[in-house]
């Protein structure tokens, strides 16, 4: 370990995050290697280490013959003062390299918040942040990541952006990009013929926008011979797709601290208001044999005592029980526990977690979103008040004793009533407590939690106008007054936070120098609230010339040109046009289970199929 | 019922930095991984059987940790610390497993030996003060206690102490009281800082490397 390093560790918080070398992490001879990945997530250790894609990556990246890809994380305040003071640059964790010695800089990017970050690693790592400051194919920065499906905000700073699922995409580029450096390729040549032959590639430097004289974006052009847009990788046939079982068991803990199986991806119930729901269509099911093998496999290789299954929307997996029955037959003589996160509040669901809750019974999370049925339909989040109710009386006569209800203020069509109506399905459910607790004198401890909606690309609500955080405060003490009860616990977000949001995902290439002045000016851990300054992110837009409002708050046209229009995700513009109608109208549209919708996403099977679960 | 069992290991290295917490934690699925079953304990929150005789601070390296622990069932002791050696993160590596025999308690001394680093002074100099300033016949420091700050003479738990200089360091090695009353190694340092800035190094390592009993014997 480098001398300099060894005296910094003891004076920072929590070292084990930048030393490396816990079990199962991926050691190559660097004699073998001739192409090395320096696989960055621009958050701490525990967060990014908690992340499943990058999982998942870092196993099908270093598959690769000679190819060696390492973890890089950012770090905490004190450690990059540190780091910056001694000299230190930005390293990667299993072998301690900076990462200005890598060929190719990735960046997984989850969230708008992490930007700057992104920014700051390049900086500690001595990388100029601006891909047209990088003459030189190496070192090539690239990212992929759900914030990708709008490139525009980062477009300045990165020479390719990865669109989808990574796990082919990713190979094919490195395996091009090997051919690149040996034949001494340009830059732009490499740049160039990856976007051409890769499927899922944008190279924003060959994407030039063009604005009308409101500041709207009128079209972002193609350099010629290129697509106006970039479809989305998927992986077709999940189940027989590479999972990792043998995943990096971090010494210290992280946030996720467990083994995860993946039971599917997409969703069907197309939620208006949920990106994840839209950009990861189609649904693509792993079978339940693969799982239950991929969760002992993992068990036995991690000795973890915890195992999760994820997916957007666990209940919705037909064989659910199946592969649920199969792990606790692993499980439970073991004591290895199983949890299930994402469950709808329906009674099936209510079922599984009695079966595998079977010991401790803490709180009860529900997301009913709004307060109302016409906003719950408005939003087409498929719950009933009665299955919520009832879902709740389940859990109280199983011995529960804690419910937490999220909800969203701010949604399209939101009226006061709406906003009422979540004080008052709060006080059914301490009603519902009381009628049916079994321990009564233990108490309950309801807790309701709103945060302000962020309109997101690619989902009905991208025209949408976000409410002004003066009016979401407005909300939030309308609320406040109507929460009586006094067991019940109302928190909410700050709009601050919501408003840069929504400012960065629906941005277009001019909100980048924001990002930059901020990065330059604040902090960089902004996703943290330690970190966070509304003032600064105000400061950048004044800078920059950015009305922050003109992307948070304005009402899109519906033929507006939108930054993220650049990307197909598979799902047509019309389809969500129509859902936005519909939700103005409190329709339900059906789950893709019951009628295809023809939203597009089933264009993107080589073999059609449909969509479930 | 299968005997109470210890386990001699050592952490070094990047596993250093671990801190008790997760070095339990890592001992715990480590054991998993090898397929040694640990003994839980009995109740509404069931927790594996195992004790570190020496909490190890952040920072510090060892190689001569100790660890008590019970398995469900009996196994063949020669073979558990490679096969745990195996499947650990880097810079923990088992040594020996055997019936844990002594208690606890009968662990009195701890050598440890230090590398203190001086960027710009000179290291014989510094060698010499170092001597010096150990020999005091008392050394009280301030330190921080479960209850605020408190003093500690740290004299009396430094049972010998040599300093040697060497190239790019000093060496410090030296025995001091493991328990009642408990010396960190670091405290050699923290004195030095409080008594005397001018010879406190730029930066200090220790490392613990054995155990004894009260009158001196190796501790197993």
């Amino acid at each position: 370990m480098d001398r300099r390093l060894e005296r910094i560790l003891p004076r920072v918080q929590k070292p084990a995050r930048y030393t490396g070398g816990e079990y199962n992490q991926i050691m190559k001879d660097k004699a073998d290697v001739d192409l090395r990945v320096a696989f960055c997530f621009p958050d701490l250790y525990e967060i990014g280490m908690s992340n499943i894609g990058m999982r998942i990556l870092y196993s099908t990246m270093n598959k690769l013959d000679g190819v060696w890809v390492e973890r890089v994380f950012a770090p905490w305040g004190d450690m990059e003062d540190e780091m910056r003071a001694s000299g230190i640059p930005l390293y990667a964790l299993e072998s301690g390299d900076p990462v200005s010695d890598f060929d190719v800089v990735a960046f997984s990017i989850g969230y708008e918040m992490a930007y700057t970050e992104v920014l700051n690693m390049l900086d500690i790592s001595g990388i100029p942040l601006r891909s047209a400051d990088r003459p030189d194919l190496v070192p090539l920065v690239i990212a992929g990541g759900t914030s990708c499906v709008n490139p525009e905000p980062m477009a300045p700073f990165l020479d390719l952006m990865i669109i989808g699922e990574g796990e082919e995409v990713n190979n094919e580029i490195l395996l091009l990009f090997r051919t690149a450096r040996d034949e001494g390729w340009s830059k732009e040549r490499f740049l160039r013929t990856a976007a051409e032959t890769i499927q899922g590639v944008y190279v924003p430097s060959l994407y030039t926008p063009e604005y009308n004289e409101d500041g709207t974006l009128s079209t972002i052009r193609p350099a010629e011979g290129l697509p106006a847009r970039v479809k989305k990788r998927i992986i077709q046939d999940l189940d027989a797709c590479e999972y990792p079982t043998s995943p990096i068991v971090p010494s210290t803990e992280i946030v996720h601290d467990r083994v995860n199986v993946e039971l599917f991806r997409g969703c069907i119930r197309g939620c208006r208001f949920c990106q994840a729901g839209y950009v990861y269509r189609p649904v693509r099911p792993r079978k339940p044999e693969t799982i239950i093998r991929q969760g002992i496999e993992s068990l036995k290789s991690t000795g973890y005592q915890e195992a999760t299954l994820l997916s957007l929307s666990s209940s919705d997996y037909r064989p659910l029980s199946d592969v649920c029955d199969g792990l606790l037959e692993y499980c439970e003589p073991r004591s290895i526990s199983l949890s299930l996160p994402s469950l709808r509040a329906d009674n099936f669901s209510m079922d599984i977690m009695s079966r595998l809750q079977k010991v401790r019974k803490g709180g009860l999370t529900f997301a009913p979103e709004a307060g109302t049925q016409r906003l719950r339909d408005a939003i087409n989040k498929n719950v009933r008040e009665e299955d919520l109710l009832h879902s709740c009386r389940v859990a109280f006569e199983g011995g529960w004793n804690g419910v937490k209800l999220y909800f969203m203020l701010g949604l399209p069509t939101e009226t006061d009533e709406d906003v009422i109506g979540i004080a008052e399905l709060g006080d059914q459910v301490l009603h519902t407590w009381r009628q049916y607790a079994k321990y009564k004198n233990r108490g309950v401890r309801i807790t309701i939690s709103t945060s302000c909606f962020v309109p997101k690309p690619h989902t009905p609500f991208q025209w949408e106008a976000q409410v002004t955080m003066d009016e979401y405060q407005r909300r939030v003490n309308l609320l406040r007054d109507h929460i009586k009860a006094r067991n019940t616990t109302y928190n909410w977000h700050d709009p601050d936070t919501s408003f840069v949001e929504a400012v960065l995902s629906r941005g277009d290439r001019r909100v980048a120098d924001v990002i930059e002045h901020v990065w330059r000016h604040a902090k960089p851990l902004q996703a943290w609230s330690d970190y966070f300054s509304f003032e600064a992110w105000m400061n950048a837009c004044k800078a920059a010339g950015v009305d922050p409002a003109f992307y948070a708050n304005r009402e899109r046209g519906k033929d507006e040109f939108m930054p993220w229009d650049v990307i197909d995700v598979s799902v047509t513009r019309r389809h969500l046009w129509h859902e936005r109608e519909q939700a103005y109208a409190a329709e339900l549209s059906p789950d893709c289970r019951k009628q295809c919708t023809g939203c597009g996403a089933l264009g993107l099977m080589t073999n059609g199929g449909c969509c479930d679960a | 019922m299968p005997e109470k069992l210890r386990l001699r290991f050592s952490k070094t290295g990047r596993a250093v930095y671990l801190s008790h917490l997760d070095l339990m934690r890592t001992m715990q699925r480590a054991f998993l991984r090898a397929g040694y079953p640990l003994k839980y304990s009995e109740g509404f929150n069931p927790h594996p059987q195992i004790s570190i005789l020496l909490p190890l601070s952040v920072g510090c390296a060892s190689v001569c940790e100790l660890m008590d622990f019970q398995l469900v069932e009996d196994v063949d002791l020669a073979e558990l610390p490679t096969r745990l050696t195996a499947v650990m993160p880097e810079g923990i590596a088992a040594q020996e497993a055997y019936p844990a025999e002594i208690k606890s308690r009968f662990l009195k001394w701890l050598r440890v030996t230090g590398r203190y680093e001086y960027d710009t002074r000179d290291l014989a100099e510094m060698a010499e003060a170092l001597r010096v300033f150990y020999a005091r016949e008392s050394i009280v420091i301030t330190r921080k206690t479960k209850r605020g700050m408190g003093e500690m003479d740290i004299r009396p738990a430094i049972r010998e102490l040599t300093v040697t200089p060497e190239a790019g360091f000093v060496r410090i090695e030296a025995v001091i009281s493991a328990q009642e009353p408990t010396l960190n190694p670091e405290h050699l340092v923290t004195a030095l800082r409080q008594l005397d800035e001018t010879i406190a190094p730029d930066f200090a390592a220790f490392r613990r490397e054995e155990v004894y009993h009260e009158d001196g014997g190796v501790f197993r």
